[in-house]
């Protein structure tokens, strides 16, 4: 049981660091408020879960201003989209086990 | 236990893919009703044409060019209903699964689609420039049928038939000049018919 656990990554064991990183891998890049409406969660709450992917070194910010408002948008880089990749195997592995 | 949960969160995750890169409200009422508009235009058009031929009838004594306007005006009216019900259905069934119509995936198809379509109507009207009429219907055949192929991995993936399905119909007809209305008729009408019953029964009403 433990050798099939290993390969669950911590940084992804909550639903909404999953659905943002889920979002991610399938675009370019996403803006915050996208990710907002696509999740449904409160502003701070998705910052903070936001910064958690950020320590991890798996996505990467684009901060830019269009006309007068800032606009940051966020994209996985390819350490982030290897890390899920994994998760999303070690996912399946265990539904197989099981 | 342990088991469903990760069912769960594996089609969570299946779910939000769709929804961050796909626009999937669109309607297949909303097909099969553009399908019938365009037959019952190209019934119209055929019967203006018939009676136009027939040199007895009223019709007749209109100039060719007021002739060609009133076939346009058949064609932007089909076209404008058309929009217009995709709109409103497509918006009734974002509304039930509570999404918004207009945001990033929305736009992203609109753009895709609009881009083949738009250069196949700039390039519709220099075909008629040049006086080459007979291979306008094929042509509008083939540049929809490129905008659904591109449009399609915006949405849901099945239009990717329908486009490919148009531009080999537009193809066939280019060699089949004359009869273009006809093969408007197929392409418009009869396929959107069937891709639109498709589209309702794979993924209902919701």
């Amino acid at each position: 049981m433990k050798d099939i656990l290993k390969n669950i990554n911590k940084a992804f064991d909550h639903r909404i660091r999953l659905g943002i990183m889920s979002a991610l891998v399938v675009n370019e890049a996403v803006d915050f408020n996208t990710l907002k409406e696509i999740l449904g969660v409160t502003d701070g709450n998705l910052a903070s879960h936001i910064k958690a992917l950020e320590k991890m070194n798996y996505i990467t910010i684009h901060k830019q201003f269009i006309g007068r408002k800032p606009n940051t948008k966020y994209s996985a880089n390819s350490t982030g989209i290897h890390a899920f990749k994994k998760h999303i195997e070690a996912l399946e592995n265990l539904i197989k086990n099981t | 236990m342990v088991e469903k949960n990760y069912l769960k969160e594996i089609s969570e995750i299946k779910s939000i893919m769709n929804k961050s890169s796909r626009f999937i409200s669109l309607s297949g009422l909303s097909g099969i009703l553009a399908g019938i508009y365009a037959l019952i235009g190209a019934a119209i058009a055929i019967y203006i044409l018939e009676n136009y031929k027939n040199s007895y009838s009223g019709v007749s004594l209109l100039p060719i060019s007021y002739l060609e306007y009133l076939l346009l005006s058949i064609a932007l009216v089909v076209l404008v209903l058309a929009i217009l019900t995709a709109f409103v259905l497509s918006s009734k069934k974002a509304k039930k699964s509570g999404e918004k119509l207009w945001h990033a995936t929305s736009k992203r198809l609109l753009i895709n689609f609009a881009i083949p379509l738009f250069t196949g109507g700039v390039f519709c009207l220099v075909l008629y420039q040049n006086n080459l009429i007979g291979l306008i219907a094929p042509s509008t055949l083939i540049f929809y049928g490129l905008a659904c192929l591109n449009a399609s991995k915006y949405t849901l993936g099945d239009i990717r038939y329908l486009g490919i399905i148009n531009i080999v119909l537009g193809l066939i007809a280019t060699q089949f000049i004359g009869y273009g209305l006809y093969f408007w008729a197929l392409g418009f009408g009869v396929f959107h018919i069937v891709y639109g019953t498709v589209l309702y029964n794979k993924y209902g009403k919701k």
